[in-house]
């Protein structure tokens, strides 16, 4: 067991770190081939050579951050097979639809068109050139949209039925798969958060360029567009982040509960604005869950369900199935223990019925898939050793979800006050301290778009599935040595790629600060 | 059912065919440090213009096959890791190496991302015909669907020890990785004829490459050829189970008579191809003759592994663990769903036709990559 625990530890960093360098360089690419497209869009409108030099600069930089999207997509995409096999037959059927969809709709899109929009400047017309460039930043949002709606299904299995004759998840709805509310809200939050981060990457880099008085009618132009961009941006998620919060609430209430600490919840269910968790507090102890905390009172029933006064359950609630109803009083229902004993029940029923299934006792197998429907929903609970497994861990989720808020909310600041000052007085955008808050805002938007991706999924461990497949049943079977070499391969060739993408990056910017980016007429 | 399983087997074919002749980039990038000094830059800029074409295709053949032959992508990719990991490696490194490696601040200097280039240009194309052959040779794996009941060892698909890179020392998985590799190089070689216009010295050194490596894979292919057809194979019976069949791929060749037109076309495109390129000063369209030519060879093959009740992917442990295309595929409602999507695929390939058929109206020359902003 030993073993098989270290290669799920293995595999399951191999993918985080995969997923978490992808996340570095994606979000930049589906927003920057936005801001791209609106800028070159001004050009093409009005015609003044400076919007397209101001859209070439922008281009090289997307240039050289799209590049590594691709590098380490390539890696996400083929880990479902190398080191999930598991996964990959128990719910192929559903999951690897919307991969190929991607694939075809999206990838072919972007690499078509990025490559005119790239090298097409002297080669085609300026309309088809623009074409491009919007096409591009839709097939990017295409891709986006196709890998969110598998990874919410990961969250939310909907659209399949389980087949006990071939033991895998069948689709039996794509619509449900593919227009899942959680699915539209995933996709909607983090295509906007692009929005966002590349909206906060241009106002860093225009700040730079400010600050060192260089390119100054450049900087101020890409300020303007990228501040619109990003306003709009962090109030749509905002939007679908509420959205996304209900949504959890509803079919993940273990996660939610891990993001805002709550073992023991209650109606009214206040919403931990700051806090700082008691590492001591664990499901089945009486230690305070908080060492300190802000708290907005009835915040988290509102949040989670738009109802100030709505039960919120916490950890223990769920484990031993407690709810609180409108009269106050408590209400028994489905423990966790009972969980696991349903899925017990349902695997047991499996093996049976392929057992009746190869001596061909179609009675016995009949009764058996009886059984199985009836039971399927606890199926992955049957893997759990103990209730406290289908925890996930806490003060990783509850700090990656305050991250997240706090400092989006600071974003929302950012953007207000950039919207303010460009058609109050743009001259301010020079002001030190204002350029010194774009600068360092480009960390931070990366801090809260990776602390996202965190509390989405290592909130809902221990599932790959939601219920239905634990991560410990989804693996290859391979060492555990083998996948912690390619781990350490992946971290040294990403972690390179990364200093030399952000070296380039740099390299570009400080020599722009020594030539007129917009030509004189 | 069968007749989705086999559309399916039939766009996985269409795709591989692709792939392959797409490998032509890489072919491209194993050349870079055998071509002069002055033409570099130029044949690293041809082929990087296309390098997302080969990415994508392969990315979605891998895509696919996830979404129609399930089993197959949960035994092959979890069970030859380390031969998909060496190849998933070498593409990554390709990815980034065009872009970066005349950028100032790249970090490695120009010669650390042709070098990747080059270890693409050699690794992907052999490690994926490799991976390919194991379509016919077979591979060392058992399934056992009931495994997944099995808490402390729950996997169903099982592969031996060595992880795929047995496959590395069977004879004709080898010729077929070698054979891919030089018929890329010698496409590269027509590619750049076609596509770059470098003067005389440049057009004729590309043909003599086109020949040496033309004439290396002629011969690495025949040898795969005749080792295809000595080899036997497993066939599902009429019961559901798979009997081992001497010389299957000879026999489906036979008895799926249209294959053998397609196979000879095929075959006589590509030599005419390298021949009259090498031969005829005049001749710069040999990259579509060959690339038709691989598209249909490479369609023949994969038909000689999926159709006709064969087993696609052998298992030498156990023959009943074979994948086939009705026992690996996802259910009827998936594939239905696939198929319509599928529908798009004319499009697709139109818009790129078009875009491809703007782009190279004119040959690449010196005198554009040096007026051109964004080159690699």
């Amino acid at each position: 067991m030993n073993e098989l625990t270290s290669l799920v530890d293995w595999s399951r960093a191999q993918f985080a770190l995969t997923a978490m360098y992808h996340w570095l360089f994606v979000p930049l690419t589906i927003g920057l081939s936005l801001i791209v497209a609106i800028m070159e869009s001004i050009y093409v409108r009005t015609g003044q050579q400076k919007w397209k030099a101001i859209t070439k600069f922008w281009m090289t930089l997307f240039g050289i951050n799209f590049a590594c999207g691709i590098a380490t997509g390539l890696i996400l995409e083929f880990e479902f097979g190398t080191n999930w096999s598991n996964y990959s037959w128990f719910v192929g059927d559903i999951f690897g639809a919307p991969l190929a969809i991607e694939g075809l709709l999206a990838f072919f899109m972007e690499a078509t068109f990025v490559a005119v929009m790239f090298f097409g400047w002297n080669k085609v017309s300026r309309g088809f050139h623009l074409a491009s460039t919007w096409l591009t930043a839709i097939g990017v949002s295409l891709s986006a949209l196709w890998i969110l709606i598998a990874n919410a299904w990961m969250q939310y299995p909907v659209g399949m039925e389980f087949d006990p004759a071939q033991m895998r998840n069948v689709m039996d709805n794509f619509w449900d798969v593919a227009l899942s509310t959680v699915a539209m809200h995933k996709f909607c939050h983090a295509v906007t958060s692009g929005w966002v981060l590349s909206a906060v990457f241009v106002v860093g880099v225009s700040s730079w360029l400010l600050y060192k008085k260089s390119n100054i009618l450049m900087a101020k132009d890409s300020v303007r567009v990228a501040s619109w961009v990003g306003l709009i941006g962090i109030l749509l998620v905002m939007w679908t982040g509420d959205g996304s919060a209900v949504d959890v609430a509803r079919v993940q209430p273990m996660k939610l509960a891990a993001m805002e600490g709550v073992y023991n919840g209650s109606r009214g269910q206040g919403l931990t604005g700051f806090g700082i968790l008691n590492p001591d507090k664990k499901y089945d102890n009486d230690e305070e869950t908080m060492l300190f905390a802000i708290e907005i009172p009835k915040g988290l029933s509102f949040l989670a369900t738009h109802d100030f006064d709505a039960f919120v359950p916490g950890i223990n609630d769920l484990i031993n199935g407690i709810s609180i109803n409108e009269a106050g009083d408590t209400v028994y229902g489905i423990t966790y223990a009972d969980r696991m004993a349903s899925g017990l029940l349902a695997q047991d029923a499996l093996k049976l019925y392929g057992e009746a299934q190869a001596i061909g006792d179609q009675e016995t197998m009949a009764q058996a898939a009886q059984v199985i429907k009836e039971n399927y929903a606890n199926f992955g609970y049957g893997y759990l050793q103990s209730p406290a497994d289908a925890i996930p861990p806490v003060g990783m989720t509850f700090y990656a979800f305050h991250i997240m808020v706090i400092f989006g909310g600071y974003l929302l600041l950012l953007f207000v006050v950039l919207i303010f000052v460009c058609y109050r007085s743009d001259k301010t955008l020079e002001n030190p301290w204002l350029c010194f808050f774009g600068l360092i805002s480009i960390p931070i938007v990366y801090i809260c778009s990776e602390a996202g991706w965190i509390t989405a999924e290592v909130g809902r461990q221990p599932w790959t599935i939601q219920d239905v497949l634990p991560r410990n049943v989804a693996i290859s079977d391979i060492s555990a040595g083998s996948v912690e070499a390619t781990f350490w391969v992946f971290a040294a060739i990403f972690t390179l790629l990364l200093f030399a993408e952000i070296s380039i990056m740099v390299r570009f910017i400080i020599n722009s600060e020594k030539k007129n980016i917009i030509p004189k007429q | 059912m069968y007749c989705l399983q086999a559309y399916w087997w039939l766009l996985i074919s269409v795709l591989g065919a692709l792939l392959v002749f797409l490998l032509f980039v890489q072919g491209g990038q194993s050349l870079i440090w055998s071509t002069h000094r002055d033409y570099r830059d130029l044949i690293v800029n041809s082929i990087g213009r296309k390098w997302e074409f080969t990415y994508t295709t392969l990315v979605v053949f891998g895509g696919a096959f996830f979404a129609s032959f399930p089993l197959f992508y949960s035994t092959s990719f979890g069970g030859a890791y380390w031969l998909w990991m060496l190849i998933l490696v070498s593409f990554v490194v390709q990815a980034f190496s065009f872009e970066f490696r005349r950028k100032h601040g790249n970090l490695y200097g120009t010669g650390t991302y042709d070098a990747l280039l080059t270890f693409n240009g050699l690794f992907g194309c052999v490690m994926l015909g490799i991976a390919v052959g194991m379509f016919f040779f077979g591979a060392e794996f058992t399934v056992s669907k009931g495994n997944i009941l099995n808490g402390s060892a729950p996997v169903i698909s099982q592969w031996s020890e060595t992880h795929g890179l047995e496959a590395m020392i069977v004879p004709g998985c080898l010729l077929l990785g070698f054979a891919v590799f030089f018929l890329a190089r010698a496409q590269a070689c027509m590619y750049f004829i076609n596509n770059i216009d470098g003067g005389n010295g440049f057009t004729q050194s590309m043909r003599i490459k086109t020949l040496f490596n033309g004439a290396i894979f002629a011969l690495l292919f025949i040898a795969f050829a005749i080792l295809l057809f000595m080899q036997g194979g497993y066939r599902m019976t009429p019961e559901g189970t798979f009997a081992y069949e001497p010389h299957i791929y000879w026999t489906n060749l036979w008895q799926m008579w249209w294959c053998v037109p397609i196979l000879l076309i095929g075959v006589v495109m590509v030599l005419f191809a390298i021949l009259r390129t090498a031969l005829c000063g005049t001749f710069f369209k040999g990259i579509w003759w060959s690339g038709i030519g691989t598209v249909l060879v490479v369609l023949v093959l994969f038909w000689l592994a999926g159709y006709n009740g064969t087993a696609y992917y052998p298992s030498l442990l156990d023959a009943q663990s074979s994948l086939s295309i009705t026992n690996s595929s996802s259910s009827h409602f998936t594939l239905v769903v696939m198929s319509w999507v599928s529908i798009l695929v004319p499009f697709v390939l139109a818009y790129i036709w078009y875009c491809w058929y703007k782009m190279n109206a004119t040959p690449l020359t010196q005198k554009e990559l040096q007026s051109d902003s964004h080159v690699y």
